[in-house]
């Protein structure tokens, strides 16, 4: 709790990011609680409503509640990204520690990992959704996958660091096995850093997977997703704004969240930056527009 | 000095087969039958073996893979499925479009995120700066594709300013290149206010301004120079993953670039195209990359060669 608190004080900005984080998550998992109606309830009488009394975020073309689809399209985000992103992290992590373990895995995997990272993210999911097809779960592996080489590259460096440490060498001296070396020593001293990647990663995975929603390649509809409503609301904006306003600004809010909740992880784990933190915390007073 | 430049030049080569090879097996595990694909659904037993023969899958995959390679010696990357054309045909006219639209892009965003991220540090605590951090965290937020809408929507629907789509007037540029430009500006305008804010900190700064030599002239003379050091490759990266990731943006406004022929082809799974997008992607970026090491190399005298 007083964590909690020291936080606030010193990145305020960051505080709010985790509780925008802390609200998609709530969202996410309590869907089906908060909002009864289902999003893909269809009453063409009620279609393209502006917000009102009836429908609070209004309705789309075919009628359906915007607001119960931004809730469960919340859902769809979090499933999608948590899933891939500790895909990402698992495959990832595994190949970097045994890369930056024993060095002769060292060059076969990196330069793996090098070749990945000389394609952008969306292009790589756009090519292993070619060879699987669409579909979540093939959604989810694209995502999962684009998310390894950055996994990698940090516990790679990570583990170089941590071999050249006393308490290491004091483990291989003692005749400890490397699995235990790994996981007992080595990965626990790994564990911030990639907490911090997660959390900049996540969203990173919840835009890609609503580009890809939205070029018609990622969720299939009618599932409520952001992405894929933005896409359908292309039809529509110039009679009622809101159905492109609404799941954009969704979107960008928890991404928002993420980036700034990152940020302050960042600066709260390196003292170097602290400075430079706590003058981006200050600026936390405003709140955004 | 020309040997670091030799070997920065042929370390890029295994990295570029590496890639050709994975963009060739990746689309051997590929459910369905290329051959079957090739002819279409409707087309008799005979035609798709003819297909497969013409194209050379009933042959073992180390052959075809070697096949490959001496295609793309010859620049030969087939045909599309859909189209019948030579796939390095329909490569160039996008491939073009595309560094077009990169190029603008790149520039809009090293000139405005260079000029927010000087803003912000010189400023360091003021409203200026809390202004200017916001903007960039903003522009690292919002979704590409979201901003795309927003300013179709805005300037071509409701005031009917702009074209809302294609590429043919320099009017045409405007919303594609902000749409693109927008996370690489912010991105920058962050690396650029850290870097200065450094900077600022080091002696030859405070000896500079212990001189009296003006504000402005400290910022810009010493500060920045090297501030910058870091800013370049940032500002290099962020072009080649522009090259590839302009997928997006050019799917919003109806840029005919290469990541919208590779959105259609994916959609169509036209894998030869799909390849040759691919292959662009991946020399232009590790060929990017390369250029930012040398001329990195040039910028920073520390930089020592071996």
């Amino acid at each position: 709790m007083r964590a909690l608190v020291g936080f606030w004080r010193l990145h305020r900005l960051g505080a709010l990011g985790g509780a925008l984080v802390v609200l998609f998550f709530v969202t996410g998992l309590a869907a089906p609680v908060l909002m009864p109606r289902d999003p893909n309830q269809i009453n063409v009488q009620a279609a393209l409503q502006p917000p009102g009394r009836a429908h609070v975020l209004g309705t789309d073309n075919l009628g359906r509640d915007l607001a119960s689809r931004i809730v469960y399209g919340a859902r769809v985000s979090l499933y999608i990204s948590v899933t891939a992103v500790a895909f990402g992290l698992i495959a990832g992590t595994g190949l970097g520690t045994v890369a930056g373990y024993y060095p002769r895995f060292d060059t076969p995997i990196m330069r793996l990992v090098d070749m990945m990272l000389a394609f952008p993210g969306i292009i790589v999911a756009l090519t292993i959704i070619s060879i699987l097809g669409r579909g979540v779960e093939n959604l989810i592996v694209a995502i999962g996958v684009v998310q390894i080489p950055q996994f990698a590259r940090l516990a790679h460096g990570l583990t170089l660091a941590a071999k050249d440490r006393a308490y290491v060498e004091a483990a291989v001296a003692a005749g400890a096995p490397d699995r235990r070396i790994i996981v007992g020593h080595i990965l626990p001293n790994c564990l911030a850093p990639l907490i911090v990647q997660v959390s900049l990663l996540i969203p990173a995975a919840i835009t890609t997977a609503a580009s890809l929603s939205f070029l018609g390649l990622g969720v299939p509809p009618p599932t409520a997703e952001w992405g894929a409503m933005l896409q359908n609301s292309l039809q529509w904006a110039r009679l009622a704004p809101h159905v492109m306003v609404i799941p954009g600004l969704a979107l960008m809010l928890v991404v928002f969240g993420f980036n700034v909740l990152g940020d302050g992880l960042r600066d709260a784990m390196d003292p170097r930056l602290r400075t430079a933190g706590s003058s981006r915390a200050a600026s936390g007073s405003t709140p955004p527009g | 000095m020309a040997i670091y430049v030799v070997r920065r030049i042929l370390s890029s080569v295994p990295i570029l087969l590496l890639a050709v090879t994975a963009v060739f097996f990746a689309f051997q595990v590929i459910p369905g039958d290329p051959a079957r694909l090739y002819v279409g659904s409707d087309a008799s037993e005979e035609a798709v073996e003819q297909a497969r023969r013409d194209l050379g899958l009933d042959r073992p995959v180390g052959v075809q893979y070697l096949s490959y390679l001496a295609r793309l010696a010859r620049a030969d990357l087939g045909r599309s499925i859909s189209t019948r054309r030579p796939v390095s045909v329909e490569l160039g006219s996008r491939f073009v479009n595309t560094v077009k639209l990169s190029l603008a892009s790149i520039v809009l965003a090293a000139a405005g995120g260079i000029a927010l991220g000087t803003i912000a540090a010189v400023n360091q605590g003021t409203v200026w700066d809390h202004a200017a951090t916001l903007l960039a965290l903003l522009g690292i937020s919002i979704p590409v594709f979201w901003l795309g809408l927003l300013l179709m929507y805005l300037l071509s629907v409701q005031w009917q300013l702009l074209p809302s789509a294609g590429n043919d007037t320099w009017l045409h540029y405007f919303m594609p290149t902000v749409s693109l430009a927008t996370f690489s500006l912010a991105f920058i305008a962050r690396m650029t206010r850290s870097s200065l804010l450094e900077v600022i900190r080091q002696d030859y700064v405070r000896t500079a301004r212990a001189k009296g030599v003006p504000d402005s002239m400290v910022v810009l003379g010493h500060a920045l120079r090297n501030a910058l050091l870091p800013v370049t490759i940032v500002v290099g990266l962020r072009f080649g993953y522009m090259l590839g990731g302009a997928v997006v943006t050019e799917e919003v406004f109806a840029w005919p670039g290469l990541g919208r022929l590779l959105v259609t082809a994916v959609g169509q799974r036209d894998i030869p195209v799909i390849q040759g997008v691919l292959l662009v992607f991946a020399a232009s970026f590790v060929l990017v990359n390369m250029a930012v090491d040398l001329v990195y190399g040039f910028l920073d005298p520390q930089i020592h060669y071996r």
